[in-house]
């Protein structure tokens, strides 16, 4: 069983992560409503993944990032998913500035879709990405012929969308009703026009993620 | 400062440069210094012309304003008279701001755009004495005190060149006279260091003189301050309660509506649990859907009042923020150490959003740029694109918004805008940090 640390004030909400979570398989290691009880949790128990509210007390700002990118600075690599109320591409980017992967960030919405959300979640705590389909609708929404990802084709725009939402191969492969071939080979192309050096394909996916938040326009 | 040229003598070349930059920076100051009299001497000259030309012409003026045949004269000529006068003291209070660092406020009756071409407002206004009054007596002194510089200028190469004349066009017998030239110089020099700091005394004295003719007197400022007070209160309050009315219209026709379709939805599924296990799962995903809407029509509203990103991270993360959802390449530079009080944090928010939706739908901009900095307890916003100029406030309602949110913080918005471009838009508003 996969232990978690559900890191959330309102405990409506936390009652609800904590119930959905543990029926679908998930061990609550503690379930907290401060930053520092959460860096503290991290510690004590070792999670393997934490789920965290942007917005925590006393500040009311953004002390759930601010704890996850610190957690992430003491343990590399500590997976964490991010829940708030609405989305900034900018706290993307910041999450997944170190490059190491395991990272989500979701919109509390998405926790409605719960055979979604607990994908996500167990994603998000093997190393990979969860990104928000907002999050890829706003840079969507802005493309402009100046950025390097201006170069890819609108095929191979599609499928890095659904790699920074976090999809596997097979499953863009599905999306896209094309063969995993063919996904593969769109992969391949999109590394090679973003300049990615080889290396295990994990890290070279978090990688054109991260270069796909960090495209300006 | 007078002290460097000693230490400099005493401890070698070592502080060459510093003396060399000082003295740069001096004579930056004089230049400007100069260039500010000379200034004054002209606007001067200028007010003389008028005076002669006002003085020649007043008295033409009733006889033709009562003569039937000459009356279309005598009225433009009062009217371009009169105009004139403002240009002039505008000119004028800016040079005295810069001579003395004194700002002299203009507080003249706000006209309305049908009393703009008339001539009797624009006499009623103690604003436009006021400046008459001014230019009588700054038309004299701004001469002379350019006068008195220009003499102080020539002097010394008077001094200098007499000598030299003298030696070489009255031929070689004369030739003694060169070694006057050395004493010729130090006279100069004496004179220029001697009297160096009691020659700004006069042009100072002057541009004081002037400034204080031109402020208006207590009692004609605060009834302008009050004036506008009211107007930006106004303006605000009607704003306010126009977003007030667009916030509930959203909620009720928004997120309201799905709540109450949410619940028949669940209600029904609750009946048919029972009988039609199918049809009850179908409501509730109905019911799930009706749920995200509404979420995500109140996120798009929350995000209108004030945005989530300000409360986070104040007005830089939140103008970062902006830069990357913005569709032309902007750059960023926010330079405030700590953050703002949140009712102007989320006015300049609105006002950069604006403007920035402005530029993005007509500006045809690629590239921009959006700077904000405190300046002597004064929040300056620079807003430049490169597109193709033409904005203009009086057509824009965006612009007006922008216009309105800065009034009701006492700030101000200067658009610059040719067609072709670029574009420039600069607001400054009073910060007591």
């Amino acid at each position: 069983m996969t232990s978690v640390v559900v890191v959330e004030d309102l405990l409506l909400l936390q009652d609800g992560l904590v119930r959905l979570l543990s029926t679908n398989g998930f061990e609550i290691a503690a379930a907290v409503d401060t930053g520092p009880a959460f860096l503290e949790a991290v510690d004590a128990h070792r999670p393997e993944v934490a789920v965290v509210d942007v917005r925590l007390p006393p500040t009311f700002t953004d002390e759930g990032l601010r704890a996850a990118i610190e957690a992430r600075r003491r343990r590399p690599g500590f997976p964490v998913l991010i829940l708030s109320q609405y989305v900034e591409q900018l706290y993307a980017r910041e999450l997944l500035s170190d490059g190491a992967g395991g990272v989500g960030y979701l919109l509390k919405d998405r926790v409605g879709d719960v055979r979604q959300f607990v994908e996500a979640v167990q994603r998000v705590a093997d190393g990979g990405t969860a990104m928000d389909p907002e999050v890829i609708s706003q840079i969507l929404a802005r493309r402009s012929r100046r950025s390097p990802l201006a170069e890819l084709t609108p095929r191979e725009h599609e499928v890095l969308a659904l790699m920074a939402e976090g999809r596997t191969n097979a499953a863009i492969a599905r999306r896209m009703v094309i063969t995993s071939k063919a996904v593969s080979k769109h992969i391949a192309r999109i590394f090679d026009k973003l300049g990615l050096p080889p290396s295990d394909d994990d890290h070279r996916r978090v990688l054109a993620v991260l270069a796909y938040l960090n495209s300006n326009g | 400062m007078s002290t460097m040229p000693f230490r400099s003598a005493s401890s070698g070349r070592r502080l060459d440069r510093p003396v060399r930059r000082v003295s740069w920076r001096l004579a930056v100051a004089a230049a400007r210094f100069v260039g500010l009299v000379l200034a004054g001497g002209v606007i001067g000259g200028l007010a003389l012309a008028w005076l002669g030309a006002s003085l020649v012409t007043l008295l033409p003026v009733p006889v033709a304003l009562v003569s039937r045949r000459t009356r279309w004269l005598g009225v433009p000529f009062l009217a371009v008279s009169t105009w004139l006068v403002r240009p002039l003291a505008w000119l004028e209070r800016h040079r005295v701001r810069l001579m003395t660092g004194t700002r002299i406020e203009a507080a003249y009756r706000p006209l309305s755009a049908s009393q703009r071409s008339r001539v009797r407002p624009l006499l009623a206004d103690p604003g436009t004495w006021r400046d008459i009054g001014w230019l009588a007596a700054a038309g004299v002194s701004e001469v002379l005190s350019m006068a008195d510089l220009a003499t102080l200028m020539v002097g010394p190469a008077v001094i200098v060149w007499t000598p030299l004349w003298f030696a070489f066009d009255h031929g070689p017998r004369h030739l003694w006279a060169v070694a006057l030239v050395p004493l010729g110089a130090a006279c100069a020099v004496a004179s220029w260091y001697g009297g160096g700091r009691g020659r700004r005394t006069v042009p100072l004295a002057t541009a004081r003189v002037s400034g204080w003719l031109l402020a208006p007197p207590e009692g004609a400022r605060l009834r302008a301050q009050m004036e506008h007070l009211a107007e930006t209160r106004d303006e605000t309050v009607d704003a306010r309660a126009a977003e007030l009315r667009r916030i509930e219209r959203d909620l009720h026709d928004g997120a309201q509506a799905r709540l109450v379709s949410l619940t028949m939805s669940l209600g029904l599924a609750e009946q048919e649990f029972d009988r039609r296990p199918e049809a009850a799962r179908q409501l509730v995903s109905e019911a799930r859907a009706s749920a995200r809407t509404a979420l995500s029509e109140l996120r798009h509203l929350v995000r209108g009042i004030h945005p989530p990103v300000l409360t986070e991270r104040g007005l830089g993360g939140a103008v970062e923020a902006l830069a990357l959802a913005s569709a032309v390449p902007l750059e960023v530079d926010v330079r405030l150490d700590e953050r703002l009080p949140a009712p102007l944090e989320s006015a300049l928010y609105f006002v950069i959003a604006e403007a920035l939706a402005n530029m993005a739908r007509h500006s045809g901009a690629s590239w921009a740029f959006v700077r904000l900095w405190l300046e002597d307890a004064r929040l300056r916003l620079m807003i430049q694109d490169d597109g193709h100029g033409g904005a203009d406030p009086a057509r824009g309602s965006g612009l007006r918004g922008i216009e309105r949110r800065l009034a009701a913080f006492d700030g101000r918005m200067t658009l610059s805008s040719p067609a072709g471009g670029p574009t420039e838009l600069f607001a400054e508003l009073p910060c007591r940090p």
